[in-house]
């Protein structure tokens, strides 16, 4: 019995001290890159349907974690066709000139459990911001799932300018919720 | 039998007149203008007066039940009095479909009605885009049948009173106090 559990035991930790387990890929299409604010004091949602990812994470040596994000800008779903073709204008996003918004991570910390804070720069219309975004990591078998969320004000980036830019109509803070599947990769 | 208007009958009548007056004009006003923060918040004000007339409806309906409204005159033919009736059955689901049909589009576009900002009012429907283009379709058709009954209500009050020379606009005018 003793040399069984010791054996069981060993199986269980083979695979994890054999080699770490690092996702190496976000599968887009499993994944949800939403946000949402308030408009008119109503609480909106919507997400973007185009995005790329490069990833390497691995639980055991977080410190040495990165992620870069693409967001295509004009593949956003905002619930209405009037208001996805205003926000690609000039005034909100301008993605003639600024196709993508840009995430690169600059460290990832561990807040023990299943929690990390991920610190980086959001790039968007040729501005960029210090953001950092908790996330909980939920491995689920071999690949894994990672939640999170921040919030940007969307003054620092110039996004709704002009007659936009009161925000008694929409308001200035804006919350990312992502949900990504990640797997090991190849 | 009496043969007015309570008073409470009487103002919910004109409130809603005007209420809806100004609901129907802002409402083909603010679809044709384009995208902007005005809009947006002409939307707003829209669906909150929309759901004021509908709190207003339920109210007159029950007063409707509680103080029931003057017959027709005897001296209306019986098809006449029946399309009267018919009428107003008309602009009373009218002006219950409408409001109804504004808030479930709402709900299929995503963009939920808070009333006066503060009060949110649960949507009815999951979102859903091409739901939401037929129901806007359904409320701006409720619309237009509204606004043709509307001018045969009005027509017909005002050939009462000039042709017919009865009480039938005067016993819902606001000055025709009850004795």
């Amino acid at each position: 019995m003793k040399r069984f559990i010791t054996a069981l035991t060993l199986a269980a930790a083979l695979p994890l001290a054999a080699h770490a387990v690092e996702y190496k890929q976000i599968q887009t299409d499993k994944s949800t890159l939403g946000f949402g604010y308030k408009q008119m004091g109503v609480a909106m949602d919507g997400k973007f349907r185009k995005f790329a990812t490069q990833l390497s994470f691995d639980p055991a040596k977080p410190a040495s974690a990165k992620a870069t994000f693409d967001v295509d800008l004009a593949s956003i779903d905002t619930g209405s066709s009037e208001a996805d073709q205003e926000v690609a204008g000039k005034q909100w996003f301008n993605t003639k000139a600024f196709p993508t918004a840009r995430f690169v991570s600059s460290s990832v910390k561990a807040l023990g459990g299943n929690k990390y804070e991920v610190a980086g720069k959001l790039t968007m219309k040729g501005r960029t911001q210090d953001v950092v975004a908790p996330v909980t990591f939920t491995p689920q078998g071999n690949q894994a799932v990672f939640d999170g969320s921040f919030s940007f004000k969307r003054v620092d980036f110039a996004i709704g300018e002009g007659p936009w830019a009161a925000f008694d109509t929409v308001a200035n803070e804006i919350q990312v919720k992502f949900h990504l599947l990640a797997n090991t990769g190849k | 039998m009496k043969n007015h208007y309570s008073r409470t009958a009487k103002g919910l009548h004109w409130l809603m007149a005007i209420l809806l007056f100004g609901l129907i004009a802002l409402g083909f006003y603010m679809s044709g203008l384009s995208f902007s923060p005005e809009k947006l918040k002409l939307y707003s004000w829209h669906k909150w007066a929309g759901v004021t007339a509908l709190l207003l409806l339920v109210f007159r309906l029950l007063w409707r039940v509680v103080r029931r409204p003057p017959a027709l005159p005897a001296s209306m033919p019986k098809i006449t009095q029946y399309i009267a009736h018919a009428g107003h059955l008309a602009l009373y689901v009218l002006m219950f479909a409408i409001p109804l049909s504004g808030w479930l589009m709402s709900s299929a576009k995503g963009f939920q009605t808070v009333y006066f900002g503060v009060l949110p009012i649960p949507d009815l429907l999951e979102r859903n885009r091409d739901l939401g283009d037929l129901l806007q379709t359904v409320h701006t058709g409720l619309n237009l049948l509204f606004v043709a009954i509307l001018l045969g209500h009005v027509a017909a009050a005002l050939k009462h009173h000039f042709i017919d020379k009865d009480d039938i606009l005067k016993r819902m005018l606001p000055a025709n106090k009850p004795e």
